[in-house]
């Protein structure tokens, strides 16, 4: 399991704008970096992100090789009702990791 | 006349306070708000792999850094500010790197973990991280007097290639640009870092020998006595400056 840090509002007025931020820690190999032999290293990367809302996608992301390690995500979102916000990334090398906090709208 | 003269000394030593500052207020307002934040902040998350590491057991089956030291929040406040420090077992100076090694090797009868590995900036970025905030305050023994004077000296030798000296960037140019990074003046405020650069999180001599192989220089060895003595150097130099493990650096 990758370490993650999350930030997601426990609680938020109804109709207000939440900041969501998730850092994954990840190589983020590109593919086309050589070791310190020569070899070429295989590509390991997340390539997929998502988040989900109580079930619904409200926001994704598609990653390539040019972004660094660790990646950074932030965006917002409307807070509509009290559930679950679970995040989602998928990588090379059957890279799969889900992490959900859950939200309550007042 | 003796109270004017101290007056003018209290002076002086403010004013090269105020001059003194971290690389942290060199760089760009976003890579700023990435270092203070630390759900933005990606040397967390070695600082929370060292928790990790505090807690468990070695794979000798020993007793864990938290076994013997309990909560680092209390036990570790304030070590990495003293660091490097005088070692009376071998009579010599000793980073936190190195302590981290000899405990483990001595207490844990484990292997040692190697310089520059994941598992040693975890742990040292979770120690250095009780210390956050605090001054940098170098002990006072001789032998940690001598070794800061041989890092002095070192601080001020030509080196490589390039025949360029620490002092002649960071004491006589900081402020100003290398190409196009401003250079900073070099105090060790945040180690271990994470820098952009690297992509990850690496010491300070990991950054001293960026610096010597960029005059041309063969780098000393990770943990020689040089290292040594140039971080007991600079850790004077920032002397009362405030720790921010874990830094992030451009």
């Amino acid at each position: 399991m990758a370490r993650v840090l999350l930030r997601v509002p426990t609680t938020a007025e109804k109709g207000s704008v939440i900041e969501i931020r998730a850092l994954i820690q990840h190589v983020m190999e590109t593919g086309y970096r050589p070791n310190a032999q020569g070899v070429v290293q295989a590509r390991d990367i997340i390539w997929h992100f998502t988040c989900r809302y109580d079930g619904e996608v409200v926001f994704s992301a598609a990653l390539s090789p040019a972004i660094a390690a660790n990646p950074f995500i932030a965006f917002t979102a409307i807070a509509t009702e009290s559930g679950p916000i679970s995040f989602t990334w998928e990588g090379d090398n059957g890279f799969a990791q889900t992490e959900t906090r859950h939200i309550t709208v007042t | 006349m003796k109270r004017l003269a101290f007056a003018l000394l209290a002076c002086c030593s403010v004013a090269i306070a105020e001059e003194r500052r971290s690389g942290l207020l060199d760089m760009r307002p976003e890579a700023q708000a990435m270092q203070r934040d630390d759900s933005m902040n990606p040397g967390m998350l070695w600082v929370l792999d060292g928790e990790a590491l505090w807690q468990r057991k070695p794979e000798t089956g020993a007793q864990a850094c938290a076994d013997c030291h309990g909560d680092a929040a209390a036990s570790m406040r304030g070590v990495a500010a003293r660091y490097p420090a005088w070692d009376t077992a071998s009579n010599a100076p000793i980073d936190l790197a190195g302590r981290i090694t000899q405990c483990r090797e001595a207490r844990q009868a484990a292997p040692p973990l190697p310089r520059e590995s994941h598992d040693l900036l975890a742990l040292s970025s979770y120690v250095a991280h009780q210390s956050r905030g605090l001054p940098i305050a170098p002990p006072e023994e001789a032998g940690m007097r001598a070794t800061r004077a041989v890092g002095q000296s070192l601080y001020r030798a030509r080196l490589g290639q390039l025949d360029l000296s620490c002092a002649q960037c960071h004491d006589d140019h900081a402020g100003r640009r290398l190409a196009g990074s401003i250079i900073p003046q070099g105090h060790p405020t945040g180690y271990p870092i994470y820098r952009l650069e690297w992509q990850g999180v690496g010491s300070l001599q990991r950054r001293l020998r960026g610096c010597m192989t960029g005059v041309r220089a063969e780098p000393f060895v990770y943990g020689s006595a040089e290292f040594i003595a140039i971080e007991a150097y600079l850790m004077e130099r920032a002397r009362g400056m405030v720790l921010e493990t874990p830094g992030v650096r451009p």
